[in-house]
């Protein structure tokens, strides 16, 4: 007699967990706002991958992206503008037996964060970090974000935003040690859970900026490529995401990308129309700095005498009088 | 050839020594950058301790890594201290200093830290240097120092030294030694151990090539030095080490438990870091140089909620960087140990020098009401002690502890004894627990204000912490009741604490006409000033604080059994003399200002901003002109 695998877990008491299981409050976030959705893909993953509540921590900085944490039904830290990539590479170098998830937006990582931003990727721990990138400032009100397209009205720029907007693709491609970057929409769910799933299985920082409507300060800024399906461009590889016969059916402007090929991702990822969506850039051999630095490694109260012993050795000074 | 050099050598003529029996000398070894002063002052500090005297050292650095080579502002080296008793702070005026160029020296006599009289040993290389300019120099120094009164010793450092290696500007330092060790009467034997401590790392050549200089300038000294010091040695029955404030600091992290330490570099804090990075990664430790000073502390943060405390290191600028995330720290209530090794400020201010001047800024520098503790450690033993206190009651408290250290702890070296290990220093493990069903994350004791956190990993413990305002449940609170609950608690944890303080003892009598209050660094040149009023018959005593925030209870009561009270303090305060300073605008130092405000109390203060450690005979005339003025 043979059993699949859900009848092994389910006679093996612990009943898999329900998406429910990861959900708690109220989402404050306006109607029609993208976070909802990357929220949904969170705990869609959560479930299919039948992570421990408990063993799983979503860290955030500060803007309507960072209150994710506070809906997820895990264990979060809800941090400063700008640092939660530093306070999870903390979580991690000390517990790399923690899942760590990082939600940030386009101004707590690229603006307030930047240099956080530059060095997560240098690490290169295990982190799965989204970049809600929606830009605009949208907590504070309406301000132009490092993304927001030159020319955006805002209440720090009434006659237009006077830069062209930053690119945290080709930044990102650029870092030493970068080993997982994608580019995914919010209203494309499918492809939403799917590119998020693959930065997940990526052992090392993945980092998945997510184009995120604001409709209540950016509306109908993304609306040209929603309603052409011929202005996304999917990214298509066995290394990557293959989407699926019937996404494949609307979203017809595909090309195959092996991510491992930097030098073609570094092309793609400074395209803005079409908007490429997919795994850029993939490389499973990077080392992560919580293994190189030994993270997690178990530690005694006796190898802390003998260390303290061997240094004190060093600096005494009338060792015939000791011991 | 060899064998010519030996003859030349030749055994050392007989010569009559007038011996001086001392109860302490203060000597100094000054050198450009790079020629090997300062591992000279250590290692001679270092045989001064094994011999059993009581030292002190202090460091001479220049600001710059590579200062031009014979400038006034360049000397490099060590002051050591050594004394026929144990000593706590680096003295006052330099009775014996030795130069291994005029110029250097003059730094140090236009300084005014030698005493009148004071025995110069000079490199004399110089007097026949190739460029006139700088011969000329030289032997106008020289005349000028002997005019001024100065006991002025020319060696010959670099003949002497080039009879025995290649380039005797690596090798002098331990000639020098050599010297110093024949006219204050160590034992080569000391000496030798000593030397191959401090090359220890190295190829056994190296050892052998710096022992055969160190005897070299022993027997120098021994046929052509008329003049031997004695310095009576102590009888210590307990094993002692001697270490630096920054190296005890690092050992202090390692014992306390704690297994991450996140850091930035910065001037004067980094050596600990150094050290620590050394060591650390035996034992399991990680520290983690950050890519910025809140990366830093943020690190340090996430580390310490996801596990055992964490600390992070810095001084001054980094320290006001960390601000925002001490602040999260506060609200979130994660432990977390913030050290401070002071140097003089604002801005870059004088990154190598000591400084009392982020005292305020550590009580109040984060924006809203933020309760912390403050400790400041007072000596190189306290450097070690106060890691291991300050992460247990960072656990206990789940509050941010700042430790106060200062450039002056740094770099100084004093024997104490050897620390012996205890379990109860480290850490319990992690909890990992399930939690008790209905049990929420912030259940603050009505009376405390502690509560037990919850540590990822705990089953049923589920939820996010965050910087905003917050009810039990951790959850975003804006109404007013929950606002001030956890500004209750989070004030009442220190209150807590405070109820669990000593008072820490009088140095004195309890009562009498002046009682001088101080922290940090400053105890041993406050209480050295204070011992010397008594001497003289003056109704002095001191208290040293190492709490200050929160304060122990009985500093009121002590304060009310003296006529005047003062600080003693290595911060700013304006002086009293100035037209436009009266009492309505006097700004007062850092410690003076919260005592007036605790205790409603005439604190006055005297404070030394001079960029070096504080000395005891600056203190003790500070301390003269109060007493002269009318009680409070």
């Amino acid at each position: 007699m043979t059993m699949n695998v859900t009848q092994c877990l389910l006679q093996s008491g612990d009943a898999p967990r329900e998406i429910s299981d990861y959900q708690v409050g109220v989402p404050r976030w306006c109607n029609g706002c993208g976070d909802n959705a990357i929220l949904t893909a969170m705990q869609r993953l959560c479930r299919d991958n039948d992570l421990a509540p408990e063993r799983t921590v979503f860290v955030s900085g500060i803007g309507c992206s960072s209150r994710l944490p506070h809906y997820m039904n895990t264990y979060g830290f809800h941090g400063l503008h700008g640092r939660s990539l530093p306070i999870a590479e903390g979580v991690k170098m000390s517990r790399p037996d923690l899942k760590v998830f990082v939600s940030t937006g386009d101004g707590d990582c690229l603006s307030i964060g930047a240099a956080h931003w530059i060095h997560a990727l240098r690490y290169n721990m295990d982190l799965t970090v989204l970049l809600h990138d929606n830009r605009i400032y949208g907590l504070t009100k309406k301000q132009a974000s490092p993304t927001s397209p030159i020319g955006t009205k805002s209440n720090t720029t009434p006659k237009g935003s006077y830069l062209a907007a930053l690119n945290p693709l080709s930044v990102t491609l650029g870092v030493a040690n970068v080993s997982f970057v994608a580019q995914v929409v919010d209203w494309i769910p499918e492809l939403l859970y799917e590119v998020i799933a693959a930065g997940y299985r990526h052992k090392g920082l993945s980092f998945i900026r997510i184009i995120q409507r604001c409709p209540e300060f950016m509306p109908g800024l993304f609306d040209p490529w929603m309603q052409d399906p011929q202005r996304t461009l999917l990214l298509r590889h066995p290394n990557g995401v293959v989407p699926s016969a019937e996404l494949s059916r609307t979203y017809r402007n595909q090309v195959d990308h092996d991510p491992r090929d930097i030098d073609a991702a570094r092309r793609i990822a400074s395209s803005e129309d079409p908007i490429p969506v997919g795994v850029l850039y993939w490389d499973p051999d990077v080392p992560c700095y919580e293994d190189t630095r030994h993270a997690g490694a178990l530690r005694r109260p006796e190898d802390v005498r003998r260390g303290l012993e061997a240094e004190l050795d060093k600096f005494t000074i009338r060792p015939e009088a000791h011991g | 050839m060899t064998m010519q050099v030996a003859r030349d050598a030749g055994p050392a003529p007989a010569m009559t020594k007038t011996v001086t029996r001392l109860d302490e000398h203060i000597v100094e070894i000054i050198s450009d950058s790079g020629e090997g002063a300062q591992r000279c002052g250590q290692a001679f500090a270092g045989i001064a301790a094994r011999s059993g005297n009581g030292i002190w050292t202090v460091e001479i650095i220049p600001a710059e890594i590579q200062p031009p080579a014979r400038s006034v502002a360049g000397a490099s080296g060590n002051r050591i201290r050594l004394a026929s008793k144990p000593v706590a702070n680096g003295g006052d005026d330099v009775d014996l200093v030795v130069a291994f160029n005029e110029q250097v020296l003059i730094g140090r006599v236009l300084a005014g830290e030698l005493r009148a009289g004071a025995t110069i040993l000079l490199e004399d290389m110089w007097r026949a240097h190739r460029d006139p300019s700088i011969a000329a120099s030289y032997a106008t120094t020289v005349d000028d120092l002997r005019a001024r009164g100065f006991r002025v010793l020319e060696i010959p450092m670099e003949t002497e030294c080039r009879k025995l290696v290649p380039d005797p500007r690596r090798g002098k330092n331990m000639f020098v030694l050599g010297v110093l060790c024949s006219i204050y009467s160590f034992g080569l034997d000391v000496a030798r151990e000593q030397v191959a401590l401090t090359f220890g790392k190295k190829d056994p050549k190296v050892i052998a090539t710096n022992v055969k200089l160190l005897e070299a300038g022993f027997e120098w000294a021994e046929a052509k030095c008329d003049f031997k010091y004695e310095i009576p040695t102590m009888a210590v029955a307990e094993s002692q080490v001697v270490m630096t404030g920054n190296a005890a600091l690092a050992l202090g992290v390692l014992a306390s438990g704690m297994e991450i330490c996140a850091m930035y570099p910065i001037t004067p804090a980094t050596s600990a870091s150094h050290y620590l990075s050394e060591i650390f990664e035996r034992v399991g430790g990680i520290v983690h140089q950050a890519e910025d000073e809140i990366a830093a502390c943020t690190f340090a943060i996430g580390a310490s909620y996801a596990g055992k405390c964490a600390v992070t290191i810095t001084s001054g600028p980094g320290f006001s960087l960390k601000q925002e995330a001490i602040g999260l720290a506060v609200m979130a209530e994660i432990p977390l140990v913030v050290v401070n090794v002071q140097r003089g400020g604002p801005s870059t201010g004088q990154p190598t020098k000591p400084e009392q001047g982020d005292l305020l800024a550590a009580l109040f520098g984060t924006h809203g009401d933020a309760p912390k503790v403050v400790i400041a450690t007072s000596g190189i033993e306290d450097c070690f002690y106060t890691m291991i206190t300050a992460r247990k009651i960072a656990e206990t408290f789940n509050t941010v502890v700042i430790v106060l250290s200062d450039a002056s702890l740094a770099t100084a070296q004093q024997p104490f004894p050897r620390p012996v290990f205890s379990e109860e220093w480290l850490a319990p493990p992690v909890d990992q627990s399930a939690v008790a069903p209905g049990a929420k994350p912030y259940d603050w004791d009505a009376t405390t204000g502690v509560f037990r956190r919850f540590i990822p990993g705990q089953p049923g413990g589920m939820h996010t912490v965050t910087g905003l305002a917050h009810d039990r449940d951790s959850h975003v609170a804006y109404d007013h009741e929950s606002n001030e609950e956890g500004l209750r608690f989070r004030s009442l944890k220190i209150a807590a604490l405070q109820r669990t303080l000593r008072c820490p003892a009088v140095h004195g009598e309890e009562t009498g006409d002046l009682l001088v209050l101080g922290w940090g660094s400053t105890k041993g040149a406050i209480e050295e000033a204070v011992d010397r009023l008594r001497a003289e018959g003056r109704r002095v005593s001191s208290l040293h604080l190492r709490f200050i925030q929160p304060m122990p209870s009985g500093i009121g009561e002590i304060i009310k059994g003296f006529s005047r009270v003062m600080t003693v303090e290595s911060n700013w305060s304006d002086p009293t003399d100035h037209p436009l300073i009266d009492a309505d605008n006097r700004r007062y130092s850092a410690l003076a200002m919260l005592l007036r405000s605790r205790y409603l109390v005439d604190v006055d203060c005297w404070t030394d901003v001079s960029g070096r450690p504080i000395k005891p005979a600056s203190v003790a005339e500070a301390l003269r002109r109060k007493l002269g003025e009318a009680p409070r």
